[in-house]
């Protein structure tokens, strides 16, 4: 039987991170007392605008994780699919209608909203779901279209969204009745930048072998970057804990126990099965030390410009990972394997999350070819746990991770 | 030395022993209800019939849905490894193999060591698996070891269409209530669950030659669809069913070698 794993050093940055999240969630469930209004925006939004107009944003996906991971999915998802929704539908979508309705989840439900910001650059599905919102709430809703860039970004869809950009900043003055500040904008702009490149680094620091931290604290981790960039509480969280980071490499504390083998992981995460996942690996001496989802969130830094943010934030938002074709998505993780000396590639088939999962098989057969590392791939759901067979996970896991050890892949002693 | 190797699946319950290298024999029983009883009982009849004594047995190794219930083995080990691992202990040549248990269906390419390269698993669902098989029998109220036989007697082989198990079965009774021939309906049947195996084989692009184990290779119904389906010959040894428990066992052997 594989070794049971020992407990390593606690990140303790971790504690600091739940109050903050709490804050953020009080303020925000508490704005109409405090006569803030909120917007409602996906997580692929621009958000920084709403921040210079002082409104708060809530992002039913960031809730969406936090259902799954307080494993209260499977009975929303029932309760929406009761009202009509097909279990076909993504688990974020299914779950937050059945929210609004019920107030269920671990906050009884999300603030009510002001206004809905729809980007669609992470899918199709948020169209359709923010406006059974729109329709719900009865608040107006605004839709940011970014066409998929399949092989680069053109001049066409520069102007196309440049000219959307202008209507949003339009749409906010309209709801406000107040002017947009230009100046605080770019100062916001900045400080988003900051965060980004400071998350950034932080994912970095997990190419020094042994890894300080692993995937499944950048899932944890991850919730401010969404949820509060473009503010200095996320930029002073991260300095702090790149800092606590920097200081696990120097005295070699690791994420897991006796690291051997260094995977990558590519997807949502299984929110109700991080536990469980991260034992299981950690069984193997395996660390997850990165993957294609949290990384998403400061991917574009290449396209921003820091003096002309507003301006530049177009393209940025255009460029995430889930908006480009298919070849620079498999180049992105090959990238990734090698920064991070990756000895393997788990795929989360995530029923839930088309545009993530389309084209997996494609990017499996790229990275074989040019890495040839050795690539799982693991049907299941990051909310619905009806999507989810742990005997079958758990072979599948256990099978890839005797090629991994057979491939020798792993640096360390014990070499089978 | 002699090394056991024990495999608990979905539907039976497999043990082998081997000594200096070579096969002593196998067991095979029902895995019933509880796993746990099935992986002692197993053993305790293999030792019977080969005549050993559970304390010459130097290392166990268990495989199977059930690998964790077995308390008395030394290790657990997928049957992913356990099939490569039997496969090329009977035959060094193969390099890819077909497993077809009662609840999932593998396709498993070999390198020429004998390790696994690369493999795919069925989904969660049971379409092309042992389970899919045993579902229909039930309906047509045939056997299981009667399947092969009476596919071999179609004309012409009934169109499933439903890859779901549930929706095959509505199709099946509503083919039965057409008075389709049951022989015609078997084939279809076959002809249905190899085309999802197929899938798997072809997603590693396996490489020839190519072994059939698991229960479902007993079904010479399912082989020959499976070889019409991929256009070669699949091997199918004496002792498919019992592959996986073999693998077990030469990976005990490999376990004390060490
Ligand atoms: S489909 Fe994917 S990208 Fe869209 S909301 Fe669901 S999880 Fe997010």
């Amino acid at each position: 039987m594989p070794d049971t794993p020992l407990e390593t050093k606690k990140i303790t940055a971790a504690k600091k991170m739940r109050e903050l999240m709490t804050h953020y969630y009080i303020d925000a469930l508490s704005a109409s007392q405090n006569n803030k209004q909120v917007a409602w925006i996906t997580s692929g939004g621009p958000v920084e605008p709403l921040l210079a107009m002082d409104i708060i944003p809530v992002y039913p996906e960031n809730h969406g994780a936090m259902i799954g991971a307080a494993k209260m999915g499977e009975n929303l998802c029932e309760k929406a699919e009761n009202m009509g929704y097909s279990s076909d539908l993504c688990a974020y979508a299914r779950a937050d209608i059945a929210c609004s309705v019920f107030k269920g989840g671990p906050l009884g439900g999300l603030p009510k909203p002001d206004m809905l910001i729809c980007c669609n650059n992470i899918c199709g599905t948020v169209l359709k779901w923010y406006e059974v919102q729109a329709r719900f709430y009865n608040v107006p809703l605004f839709i940011l279209d970014t066409p998929v860039c399949h092989t680069g970004y053109t001049a066409e869809i520069a102007r196309y969204v440049q000219a959307q950009v202008d209507e949003y900043i339009a749409f906010l003055e309209t709801l406000t009745k107040r002017k947009f500040n230009r100046d605080k904008m770019a100062r916001i702009g900045k400080l988003s930048i900051d965060a980004q490149r400071l998350w950034q680094k932080v994912l970095n620091t997990t190419a020094h072998k042994p890894s300080p931290m692993s995937a499944f604290d950048a899932f944890f981790f991850l919730a401010l970057i969404v949820t509060l960039r473009g503010t200095q509480i996320a930029v002073d969280f991260y300095t702090d804990l790149l800092a606590e980071m920097e200081e696990r490499i120097k005295n070699n504390i690791s994420s897991i126990p006796n690291e051997r083998y260094r995977l990558l992981w590519d997807n949502l995460p299984i929110w109700y099965q991080l536990k469980w996942m991260s034992g299981k690996f950690s069984e193997h001496h395996a660390c997850l030390v990165a993957d294609t989802y949290t990384s998403a969130w400061c991917g574009t830094l290449d396209y921003i410009d820091e003096h002309h943010y507003l301006d530049s934030m177009a393209q940025a938002y255009t460029r995430i990972y889930l908006n480009i074709g298919v070849d620079q998505m498999a180049d992105q993780v090959i990238d990734m394997v090698r920064w991070y000396a990756a000895d393997g590639l788990v795929m989360h088939s995530n029923r839930s999350c088309k545009p993530y999962s389309f084209g997996q098989m494609d990017i499996m057969r790229i990275v074989r070819e040019k890495t040839n590392i050795p690539v799982l791939m693991i049907e299941a759901d990051m909310v619905d746990p009806g999507n989810f067979s742990q005997s079958q996970v758990e072979t599948r896991i256990d099978a890839f991770m005797e090629i991994v050890k057979h491939r020798g892949h792993g640096y360390d002693v014990c070499r089978h | 030395m002699m090394y056991a190797g024990i495999d608990i699946g979905s539907n039976t319950a497999k043990a082998a022993v081997i000594k200096d290298g070579q096969l002593l024999g196998t067991q095979v029983i029902p895995t019933g209800y509880n796993p746990v009883t099935a992986g002692i009982k197993v053993f305790d009849l293999l030792l019977e019939k080969t005549a050993q004594v559970k304390t010459e047995i130097a290392a166990i190794v268990a495989t199977g849905y059930g690998r964790a219930s077995v308390e008395f083995a030394d290790k657990a080990m997928t049957e992913i490894i356990c099939h490569a691992t039997g496969a090329y202990f009977m035959n060094p040549t193969i390099r890819g193999i077909i497993d077809v248990g009662g609840q999932d269906s593998k396709a498993i390419l070999l390198d020429t060591s004998g390790r696994v390269e690369n493999f795919a698993m069925n989904d969660k669902c049971a379409a092309g698996t042992g389970r899919f098989l045993e579902v229909m029998a039930n309906t047509l109220e045939v056997t299981l070891d009667q399947l092969g036989n009476f596919s071999r007697r179609a004309d012409t082989p009934s169109k499933i269409s439903s890859i779901c198990t549930v929706f095959a079965e509505s199709e099946v009774i509503s083919m039965i209530a057409n008075q389709q021939r049951r022989e015609n309906i078997i084939a279809g049947l076959h002809e249905s669950a190899a085309a999802r195996v197929a899938i798997l084989a072809n997603k590693i692009n396996i490489r020839e030659p190519v072994m059939m184990t698991g229960g479902v290779a007993k079904n010479s119904g399912m082989v020959t669809a499976l070889e019409n389906r991929l256009g070669f010959e699949l091997l199918v040894g004496e002792l498919a069913q019992e592959n996986g428990a073999i693998g077990a066992a030469v990976l005990a052997s490999n376990l004390s070698n060490k």
